[in-house]
């Protein structure tokens, strides 16, 4: 309950404090990430309730590669803890540690994307393709969709190293590295769960 | 935000913990994955380990553990309400083409 007492007063001195003791923005994120859940959800189900009906191939088992994907998913999970360590940087106001984790946070994130790029193209020229079956609809529109989130993330990470950079992200920056945060590890859960029922579970 | 803040959340050295346990689980999913006896239980296997990670990460990563639970109704509400509609659908779906097929 400290932490909560805590976060009321830092974000009353702020002014983004509700009637319930908790920081707004922090809040509005928090819905924003439950209507996520919500997106993430449908696409999922489509993607499941699709599965085994293609007609021609490729089919899932000819063109997924799980020892790149799970390198991809090892880079993602890295990228959290980094992301972790870069908001504990900011909250004790070490910028020089900050600008190092929030890099290397970013860098996981384009890494990953690489790795998207690569293995869509792949797939391209093994004959699978947006419209080519409906593995290939529902695999593209679903991981496509994760992908435009991590690339979101990393523009949003790549502005808060800038910012770091420019000395301009001290400790009382530390609930906009914090909802950043949020978001990112969301992106990660989202793949946890995408890299078992996409992937593993074929 | 001052140290009381950021010692409400975890330590560094829980942080290094949970990313060790989420490294090793993935191993265990992939290598799970490959080995041919555990086909018969592959898919509650890896269900079970992916929802692990998923909490782990919540929990920690983004803190829940730790904020107002507030926060943990804006997330588990709707999260439990597009697993609701995932699993209605499936059902919806799989019982439909059941009937139509006679099985």
């Amino acid at each position: 309950m400290a932490y909560n007492t805590d976060t009321h007063a830092v974000a009353v001195a702020h002014g983004h404090a509700t009637f319930m003791g908790v920081d707004s923005r922090k809040m509005a994120f928090w819905a924003f990430i439950g209507s996520e859940c919500l997106l993430f959800g449908s696409l999922i189900s489509t993607y499941l309730i699709y599965k085994g009906k293609s007609l021609v191939g490729p089919f899932p088992h000819d063109v997924l590669n799980i020892p790149f994907t799970s390198f991809s998913t090892f880079d993602l999970l890295m990228s959290s803890l980094a992301m972790v360590l870069a908001l504990a940087a900011v909250q004790r106001g070490d910028l020089k540690q900050a600008k190092i984790w929030l890099f290397t946070t970013a860098f996981l994130g384009l890494v990953f994307l690489g790795g998207q790029v690569w293995e869509f193209s792949h797939f391209y020229h093994e004959g699978l393709g947006l419209t080519t079956n409906l593995f290939g609809s529902t695999f593209f529109v679903l991981t496509g969709t994760h992908g435009a989130h991590v690339t979101v993330g990393v523009i949003w990470l790549l502005t808060l190293w800038v910012q770091a950079l420019r000395g301009k992200l001290g400790s009382e920056q530390a609930m906009t590295v914090e909802i950043t945060g949020l978001y990112w590890h969301f992106v990660d859960v989202v793949w946890i769960v995408i890299f078992t029922l996409v992937y593993l579970i074929q | 935000m001052s140290e009381q803040a950021q010692q409400a959340h975890a330590t560094t050295g829980t942080y290094l913990r949970i990313a060790a346990i989420l490294v090793m689980i993935t191993l265990i999913e992939v290598g799970v994955f490959y080995v041919p006896a555990f086909q018969p239980v592959l898919v509650p296997v890896l269900l079970v380990l992916s929802l692990v990670k998923f909490v782990l990460v919540v929990l920690f990563y983004m803190h829940l553990k730790f904020d107002s639970r507030l926060f943990a109704f804006l997330f588990s509400g709707p999260l439990l309400l597009a697993v609701g509609v995932m699993i209605g659908l499936l059902f919806l779906f799989f019982g439909a083409v059941r009937l139509r097929t006679g099985t």
